[in-house]
Formats: structure tokens, C-alpha cells, sequence
């Protein structure tokens, strides 16, 4: 098989892509392969997809038509393998695809942490980061009609399937090794409002500064957990949210150049001609920190998607980089973060914070600039901040400002609030 | 195709708030403005933020982005661009709340429901009228229509085509 562009993954990085090859090429060749059975969807949504507040159709996020549109081929469960650089071509299960731009998007693979008498063959041990995860973790809980679970990892994806469980009716335990919640994203302040939350209006138990040390089956089923601390849980259902890494196993026996994830410049472009990578196995700039970090979250991947669809069909997108930002709905409160939210190198940043039993903000400015921020409880117009961030506006002349209730853009310096009124668009 | 979009002049803006009037009374069931502002329940919130401070006022309202990333990072396809006009648009059915709109929009003109755990509202540039009614009812052209490149449309003119 021959193609023009090949895209191996087809979640969001995969999906921009498609949408930024087609906004210039209309015509030439392109495949999908995607290890899945399904078509795109929506990774986020399959905790609420548990939870049963939406069907397994409505989590399409382009539609049934999308790839008939796009004039894309999607080869499912076909497996990429292998890469041979110089002859263009990608190994899969199903045969060799020979193409003349290629892309990964390979997503994350959830991390594995050794745990004492772990083994893949135990049933009622999952993770959570697909379609495929969310069904099997469906089906185990209504044949076995499971009432409780036990998450080890309060991050992201943790919380999402804590929340996907809560709605299914079990009692929950998130166990989490660092002293809060969303550990990447959140501080102390903000993780005791939503523990708080979770404990007040859901049959929940977050037990932090601990981790399972021991998992003890029966009859080839997990039933019970013992933690670090001592304590022991019994259940029959585990998941493991303790994190993602870049999926880069098919880059390892090639020149392909990677870190933690496949290094991009500033067109997506890895180290050898022709070969983009883009999303959660990418390693692009961070904005904030100015170097290559792996940045795995759903606004990345859907950037660099696109402007290496674009690069890879004859264009010229730049990515600019971006840097950490997180929207969830979590025991009752929605919460944004953006950028740095617990600097280590105190001395360098400015805090400011207001706090009461239902809200939460705070916003950390190193050098008059804003570098990050939390929103909990309200988050109105949270997204002027991202732009702040974005565009490193000088904060000074308005920081009396920054925590008021009805901060807006009339506060902002005049160029930039025009910059941004005068109709022009916004760029991103 | 690129939206008509709503240039806001704030040097000409008086702080009527006659935009916020006219955007809910459009949105409104009934459509009727006496009939909108007393039957309280089916009041809709304004796709309109307006801010005053002192003498400068205006009126923002979702700009309509070429490159849109409330759309780009809408989990769902409920933040979606409109084929036919260009305009973004939000579908309510498909809302699952998980704002990533409001963290991706950098002016901060997505409205959330926190009850029902949804975007409430946001300008639709009155996706079926054939002016935005803020825009005909600004006494002073503070807002004003423009066309993909940039040039003034004028009511009339429009009415016309």
C-alpha cells in the first residue's frame, strides 16, 4: 500500500492533522491507522461514558461523516510496528504502507507501577485511558455488580474515573502518593476543597501520602490490597491512574531522536525529513519553562496536530509553544489551572491568593509577568488569564486588579485589549 | 467561509447597555422585550459581557476567531463552527460542562450555568436574524457589523440583499 500521508494514531493529535492536511491538500492519499476498532472519539469522555450520563454514540467528536469529508482512510486495529526511514515505509500487523509524509501521534501509555504480587492475568485490574478500558471496566462492574473500587492515582484521569464510578454507585478510594489531589496541577488549598467536596457529596475516601504495596487474588480475581501504611482494602476492582508515558516504542530501533517523548521543532518536524510527530508521545516547547517538555493534555495535541497537517501538506504553521492548562468539573466544583501553580524557587515568584470555604484563586507572577494560576469554585472569564500568560502581558500596571470579582479585559493595557476587540481574531 | 463580525468602537460607547437589552429580548422566547423582562423564568442570559469603569465602557462579545480554540479544545463537538456562515456556534445538547472553552478563551466571553453544569450563552451574531440585534439597536455605532474582510455592513443595505 502507497499514500501520501500517513497519520499512525486517531485521537486528537490524529484528527488535527487530517483537518490541517485537508485545509491546503484536498486530494492526496491519506491513511489512518489506529490500533482501536472504533471510530475518533473523545478520550476525556469515557468517564462520563461509565458513568452512564452519555452513550458510547455520542462520544464521536467529529461526526460519522468526518472521514468521508476528509477523504481519509482508517485502517482499525492495525498495529504500527515498525518505521523504515529511508525506504518511507510503516510495518503493521496488516502490511506495509509506504507514504511520503508521515505522522505520529501514538498517544501515552499508562504507567505500570510494580506492586508486589501484580501479574496481567489477575482479573478486576484495569487502567483508564480508552474506549476499550471504559467497556471492559463497564462490563466487570455489572457482571460482578461490584459496590466498591479502589483508584490508585489522584491525578487527571484518577478523578475522572473516580467521578465515572461515584455515578455508577460504588463507593470509592482513591489512593494517591503526594499530599494532594491533582498533584501536577493543584496545591494543598485547593485539593482540601474538593476532598472536602468528594467526602460531603459522594461515597468517597481519598487516603493521600500512600500507595498499594501488596495485591492478594483469589480464584484468579483481585480481592484485596494492602497499602504501604498497613491498611488493607478489600475489593475486586482496581484501577491504576498513576500516569501516562509518550508511547514510543515504535521510534526505539530508529534514527527517530526522542527524550521521554519524540523530539519536534517548531514545524513538528522530528530529526528525519518527512516524519512529524504531534500530541501526548511529542516532546515540543514549553512556553513557560523555554525548553522541550512532553505536555499531555487535549489543547496541545490538538495544536500540534494541526500545524503539522499543515507543514506536512506544503503550508507553514509555527507552533509557539504552549505550557500546562487543565479544565474539570470535580465533586461539584469546576476548576482551571494554568502554567506553574506550586513554584519550587519561592523566592523568584509572587503569590496572590483569595480563599474562602467555596472558591478558591490564586495567580503566581514571576518578573511582572502571570506564569500560573488556579481557578476553583468560579472560573468566569478564567480564559483572559491564559491570554495573559500567552502573551506575557506586563501585569503591573493592573495587579490591584487580578483577584477582582469582575476582572475583565476593560483593565487590561489599551493596545493589547484592542489587539484583542478590534475583531481581528484571536491567534492562537 | 469567514463570519461577519462585530467591531466594538469603545471611544463611542455611552454604557446604555441597550446591546444587553436587545441580545436577551432576541434570545428570549418570546422575542418581545416587554414580554421578555417580566416573565422572569424564560429571561436568557446576554451573550454579551459589558464592562464599565468610569467613562470608558463597551460591549464584547465572542469574536467569531478564524483560528477558534474554544472549538479546537471542545471535548464534545458542542463548540462547533458553523458551516454555512462561518460563525462559531454552541450546541447545548452536547455540553458535557467540562469548560475547557472558558480556560481556552482569552477574552473570557463564554457564560457558564453553574447549576446545570453548562454553557449558558454565548454570541451566535443572532444566527437566525438577519442583523445582530445588539449592533441595530447601538444608539451611538458603537458595535458595528463587518464582513469577512473587514468592511462595514450597514443595516439597510443588508436588509436589501
Amino acid at each position: 500500500m502507497k499514500t501520501d500521508y500517513l497519520i499512525i494514531g486517531n485521537s486528537v493529535a490524529g484528527i488535527n492533522c487530517i483537518e490541517g492536511i485537508r485545509g491546503i491538500d484536498r486530494k492526496g492519499g491519506l491513511i489512518v491507522i489506529s490500533e482501536e476498532d472504533c471510530p475518533d472519539y473523545s478520550r476525556p469522555l469515557i468517564s462520563y461514558y461509565l458513568g452512564g450520563r452519555i452513550e458510547e454514540k455520542s462520544l464521536s467528536l467529529k461526526g460519522n461523516d468526518f472521514y468521508n469529508e476528509n477523504n481519509a482512510d482508517v485502517l482499525y486495529e492495525t498495529v504500527a510496528l515498525g518505521i523504515d526511514v529511508e525506504k518511507r515505509k510503516v510495518f503493521t500487523n496488516k502490511g506495509e504502507i509506504e507514504f511520503n509524509k508521515l505522522l505520529i501521534a501514538t498517544g501515552g501509555k499508562p504507567v505500570m507501577p510494580e506492586i508486589e504480587g501484580y501479574s496481567e492475568d489477575i482479573k478486576g485490574i484495569f487502567t483508564f485511558t480508552s474506549l476499550s478500558d471504559a467497556r471492559k471496566l463497564k462490563n466487570y462492574i455489572e457482571e460482578r455488580k461490584c459496590r466498591e473500587g479502589v483508584i490508585l492515582g489522584g491525578g487527571l484521569i484518577g478523578l475522572k474515573c473516580a467521578e465515572g464510578l461515584i455515578d455508577k454507585g460504588l463507593k470509592v478510594y482513591i489512593i494517591e502518593m503526594a499530599d494532594r489531589l491533582l498533584s501536577m496541577t493543584l496545591d494543598r488549598d485547593a485539593s482540601e476543597i474538593i476532598e472536602k467536596g468528594l467526602k460531603e457529596r459522594s461515597d468517597c475516601k481519598v487516603l493521600k501520602g500512600d500507595t498499594i504495596k501488596r495485591i492478594d487474588y483469589k480464584n484468579g480475581v483481585i480481592f484485596r490490597i494492602s497499602l504501604m501504611s498497613g491498611r488493607e482494602i478489600e475489593t475486586e476492582l482496581l484501577v491504576i491512574a498513576v500516569g501516562v508515558r509518550p508511547n514510543i516504542a515504535l521510534v526505539k530501533e530508529t534514527p527517530v531522536k526522542y527524550n521521554r517523548g519524540i523530539l519536534v521543532d517548531k514545524h513538528m518536524r522530528t530529526n528525519i525529513p518527512d516524519i512529524y510527530a504531534a500530541g501526548d508521545v511529542a516532546e515540543g516547547k514549553d512556553m513557560l519553562m523555554d525548553r522541550n517538555t512532553v505536555i499531555a493534555i487535549w489543547p496541545v495535541a490538538a495544536r500540534q496536530g494541526k500545524i503539522a497537517g499543515i507543514n506536512m501538506a506544503g503550508g507553514s504553521a509555527i507552533y509557539n509553544g504552549l505550557f500546562p492548562m487543565n479544565a474539570v468539573d470535580i465533586a461539584g466544583y469546576p476548576v482551571i489551572s494554568f502554567g506553574i501553580t506550586n513554584p519550587v524557587d519561592v523566592d523568584k515568584y509572587e503569590i496572590m491568593v483569595k480563599k474562602d470555604e467555596e472558591e478558591y484563586k490564586k495567580i503566581v507572577i514571576r518578573d511582572n509577568r502571570i506564569v500560573g494560576c488556579i481557578f476553583l469554585g468560579k472560573i468566569d472569564r478564567s480564559g483572559i488569564f491564559q491570554g495573559l500568560i500567552r502573551h506575557k502581558v506586563d501585569i503591573s500596571r493592573f495587579k490591584d486588579s487580578l483577584l477582582d470579582d469582575d476582572f475583565g479585559l476593560l483593565v487590561l493595557p489599551a493596545e493589547y485589549r484592542k489587539h484583542m476587540v478590534r475583531g481581528e481574531g484571536v491567534e492562537v | 467561509m469567514k463570519p461577519k463580525r462585530i467591531l466594538i468602537r469603545e471611544e463611542y460607547c455611552i454604557g446604555c447597555r441597550l446591546c444587553e437589552v436587545f441580545c436577551i429580548t432576541q434570545h428570549s422566547p418570546s422575542k418581545d422585550i416587554i414580554r421578555t423582562y417580566r416573565e422572569k423564568d424564560t429571561k436568557p442570559v446576554s451573550g454579551i459581557y459589558f464592562e464599565e469603569k468610569g467613562a470608558l465602557s463597551f460591549a464584547i462579545q465572542c469574536r467569531h476567531c478564524d483560528e477558534a480554540p474554544c472549538v479546537e479544545n471542545c471535548l464534545t463537538g458542542a463548540m462547533h463552527r458553523d458551516k454555512e456562515t462561518g460563525n462559531v456556534l454552541h450546541n447545548k445538547d452536547r455540553c458535557v460542562g467540562c469548560w475547557m472553552c472558558v480556560m481556552s478563551c482569552p477574552l473570557g466571553v463564554i457564560k457558564i450555568d453553574y447549576k446545570e453544569k453548562k454553557v449558558v450563552s454565548k454570541c451566535d451574531l443572532c444566527i437566525d436574524r438577519e442583523f445582530p440585534a445588539c449592533v441595530e439597536h447601538c444608539p451611538n455605532e458603537a458595535i458595528i457589523l463587518v464582513d469577512g474582510k473587514g468592511e462595514r455592513i450597514e443595516k439597510e443595505k443588508e436588509l436589501k440583499k
